[in-house]
């Protein structure tokens, strides 16, 4: 029921007051049966790439053909990103909660059958602990989800994002209306300050201050002011902005509406970059639902408060998400960004005050008004309040959407949520807060994840990307990773940026061909610092964190490359030879089989031997031989 | 007025001024290259950059954008802006080889070296965006386009199309610092709308 039918009851459905939102939302519970099952498939961008679009209409049409005659005939929901996306496609059947991981269109008939039908479990389907082999029958038993404190994410998994009946029926707008209603700007501000919430879009500056002095500046220059949800995740291996956007639409949207509140504005731009479209999509019937029901546009409730927004796509340029470069961009310029000696709460968008903050951080918002700043402030550690949504990828078992208090070790999100690294060596590092943060290695697996814990690492929050690391990744190819996107990404506006990246990626494409001394890593070092030091954005000011904290954790593993001409993690091709151990080498020839270029030979059942001169060194004899036969040397 | 001090030494400036034009002023130098009284500020070059300090504390910024303020403490030849200046003298060497003008600012910053590989021998362009502003913000026209981003950034035409918007007045070839304008102008002018003696009358 979206566009057409929703624009011609568009009156019928506009709410008028906080008595008419929790009518509605008596009548669409009052409609549900809380023991009407429920089939529940993750239509998150991982669990769709994996095929649960197919699985969802397999469902639908078992479900038609089974012919339940039951007293409740089941629903299906699609949702957003349910967070364990290594085991997609996900279904749940509610309310029992049961889990079924890597579902395909073939289970769906038996899913039916039995769990629907009969009550029964299709055990083949269940997640198996990989610790003791045991299947786990409920979502919240399994490790992946119970270790987590799903605040933020309480929706995600659990509503339909393209139904703002669903939205409404959680709770949704309630904070919006309660403010509206019985509180003043000024105390919705209040809230966010004792709150203690911090920006998650990297720096982490407190929110409530932003807007206060956002305040201030408005004092000083008058209205118009902006607000804007920066929807711009660009991070490498990011994703926790995505699937708040396509997973629980309306929270971004009434953080939005809530913040623009207590600013007092009237217009608020939502920059979403282009390659999520699914989060598009989903935010663009929000948007149109939320103004058919009154809760965005003009008289909001009829409270007298108008306020509306519209999306911006970004371009793809990952600079974009720097505030300065993003306002550009909206104003409709290439994005570069502009110094920033004037601050954006004075001088933003159009030249006027402007709050900017993130998709994550606006969704806080309305959980904060909800429930109260103080309650929010007691969840996470003092200087870092609330929880933190991390998406875990890289060497990890379960690859996936976290949701954790601030504060928490770092070896309890990559090993007891994470599951640690496959194979079941310890992880190498972390690398924490993308291009800008830098890597935490083994040792300081304690360090609380908060704000400031992870900056005296040298790392940071950043947006909250968290790649693991093993012993197979060479830290001079991570660097070199992270340089060579930031070269491209960056505007290339200040010569210390588009200069100084490139010129640092070449010293490290030495490194990686053995090429280089240890006066090169000097010189990279104070390299590092002229670009901290004058580059005009931050994109440019911390794109050498992670060089300089690999340089300052694993050392010898540069001296290794520059002065041994040797690669310990087996990654830089020109430094690594590839040999058979003939002691451990069993002649099983897959190997052989597997090998491009076929370098290896030897009898069956017999040692092997790789040909040198011929390899091309892609490693898929070492990731093919069952025995550990195949060494980097 | 505003009084503040550069290099421990007390100076005033009207309100609205930068640190580089009151240093000007005073005659204090201030190594720059995409500055240009005609033009606004965009802090590219980062040739200007100084030091803030105050107690403990202190940090760099671009002295052609900073706008003064009361009791600042601005140093112009601290280690720190040292290092930023000697490693863009040394890679704008390397990035621009063939430019006399950068050779010779590298030489008298005592810079007469690189210790980085040469892609383009014949290059000049720093791509600072000079020309660009020059057209767009005296001229009034957009001839000239800073065209890419990143390592791809180059000086063209809009859509790197010889463009017909361009009415030679030569203010670009005049403002750019290492003359590279010059070789680009040509890929930039398309055929001119009208004839430019009828423009001349």
């Amino acid at each position: 029921m979206h566009d057409h039918a929703l624009a011609e009851q568009s009156d019928a459905l506009r709410l008028r007051s906080l008595d008419d939102l929790n009518r509605l939302r008596k009548q669409i519970l009052d409609k549900r049966d809380p023991d009407q099952p429920e089939i529940v498939v993750c239509h998150g961008t991982g669990c769709l790439a994996n095929g649960s679009a197919d699985v969802s209409a397999a469902i639908r049409s078992a479900l038609d053909a089974s012919g339940i005659e039951a007293k409740v005939v089941p629903g299906i929901k699609t949702t957003g990103c349910q967070g364990f996306c290594s085991h997609g496609p996900l279904v749940v059947i509610r309310p029992r909660g049961i889990f079924y991981q890597k579902v395909k269109p073939k289970d769906a008939k038996e899913i039916i059958e039995k769990t629907i039908v009969q009550g029964d479990v299709v055990k083949r389907l269940l997640y198996k602990n990989p610790t003791d082999g045991e299947k786990i029958l409920h979502e919240q038993d399994i490790p992946f989800y119970k270790r987590q404190t799903r605040v933020v994410l309480h929706n995600i998994g659990k509503i339909d994002p393209t139904d703002i009946s669903d939205t409404i029926a959680s709770g949704g707008y309630q904070a919006l209306a309660k403010a509206l209603t019985t509180m003043t700007p000024e105390q919705v501000v209040q809230e966010i300050e004792t709150s203690g919430l911090r920006g998650r879009g990297g720096a982490g500056f407190p929110t409530g201050r932003k807007w206060r002095s956002a305040l201030t500046a408005i004092e000083k220059k008058g209205r118009p002011v902006y607000v804007v949800v920066n929807g711009d995740e660009g991070d490498p291996g990011a994703f926790m902005d995505r699937t708040i956007m396509e997973g629980d639409p309306h929270a971004v949207l009434e953080g939005l509406i809530l913040g623009a509140y207590a600013l007092g504005a009237n217009q608020g731009y939502l920059y979403v970059r282009a390659e999520y479209p699914l989060a598009i999509k989903h935010l663009t019937i929000a948007m149109e639902q939320a103004r058919a029901y009154g809760l965005l546009g003009d008289n909001i409730l009829n409270s007298g408060f108008s306020f509306d927004a519209r999306i911006n796509r970004g371009a793809g340029a990952f600079v974009c998400g720097e505030s300065t470069a993003l306002f550009t961009s909206i104003e409709g310029n290439p994005g570069n960004p502009r110094p920033k000696y004037v601050r954006s709460v004075e001088e933003g968008l159009w030249g006027r005050p402007t709050v900017l903050n993130n998709v994550e951080t606006w969704a806080n918002i309305p959980l904060i008004v909800n429930k109260g700043g103080d309650w929010y402030a007691k969840i996470g550690v003092p200087h870092s309040t609330g929880t933190k949504v991390f998406s875990l990828v890289g060497k990890v078992n379960n690859v996936g959407l976290v949701e954790v208090p601030m504060g928490v070790p770092l070896s309890t999100i990559v090993e007891d949520i994470g599951g640690g690294v496959p194979g079941g060596a310890p992880f190498k590092a972390v690398q924490t807060g993308g291009p800008s943060g830098g890597c935490i290695p083994y040792e300081l697996k304690d360090t609380p994840v908060d704000f400031d814990s992870l900056t005296k690492a040298g790392s940071m929050m950043g947006s909250g990307a968290m790649i693991v690391m093993d012993n197979r990744d060479c830290v001079v190819d991570v660097g070199r990773y992270f340089l060579r996107f930031l070269e491209e990404e960056s505007c290339g506006k200040c010569m210390p940026c588009r200069l100084g990246l490139s010129r640092m990626r070449e010293i490290l494409d030495n490194f990686s061909e053995g090429k280089g001394s240890e006066k090169d890593i000097e010189d990279l070092l104070s390299l590092s610092k002229a670009i901290q030091d004058s580059a005009l954005c931050a994109l440019g000011s911390s794109a050498p964190n992670p060089v300089l904290t690999t340089l300052k954790y694993f050392k010898d593993e540069y001296l290794a490359h520059v002065t041994r001409q040797k690669c310990p993690a087996g990654v830089c091709k020109n430094l690594i030879t590839y040999s058979i151990d003939p002691e451990l080498c069993t002649g099983c020839t897959s190997c052989a089989k597997q090998c491009p270029v076929g370098c290896i030979e030897g009898e069956k059942k017999k040692p092997h031997a790789i040909d040198t001169g011929l390899c091309i060194r892609c490693g898929i004899c070492m990731d093919t031989c069952k025995f550990n036969a195949v060494n980097v040397i | 007025m505003i009084t503040f001090t550069i290099n421990d030494q007390k100076v005033t400036a009207k309100k609205g001024w930068t640190v580089l034009e009151t240093a000007r002023e005073y005659g204090i130098e201030i190594p720059t290259l995409c500055h240009h009284p005609a033009v606004k500020p965009s802090g590219a070059c980062r040739l200007c950059m100084v030091e803030l300090k105050e107690k403990n504390w202190s940090k760099l910024v671009a002295s052609c954008i900073y706008p003064v303020a009361e009791g600042i403490n601005v140093y112009t030849e601290t280690p720190r802006v040292h290092n930023v200046r000697r490693w863009i003298l040394e890679m704008l060497l390397a990035s621009c080889p063939a430019s006399p003008e950068i050779s010779a600012l590298a030489q008298a910053h005592g810079v007469v070296s690189t210790r980085f590989k040469i892609h383009d021998p014949s290059q000049t362009c720093m791509i600072c965006g000079l020309c660009q502003r020059i057209c767009e913000e005296v001229v009034g026209l957009s001839a000239i386009a800073v065209v890419d981003r990143g390592v791809h950034k180059k000086v063209g035409s809009p859509f790197m199309r010889p463009t017909d918007v361009c009415v030679a007045c030569g203010c670009c070839l005049t403002v750019c610092p290492t003359g590279a304008m010059k070789d680009i102008f040509d890929t930039v002018r398309g055929e001119p709308k009208m004839p430019l003696t009828q423009l001349a009358m």
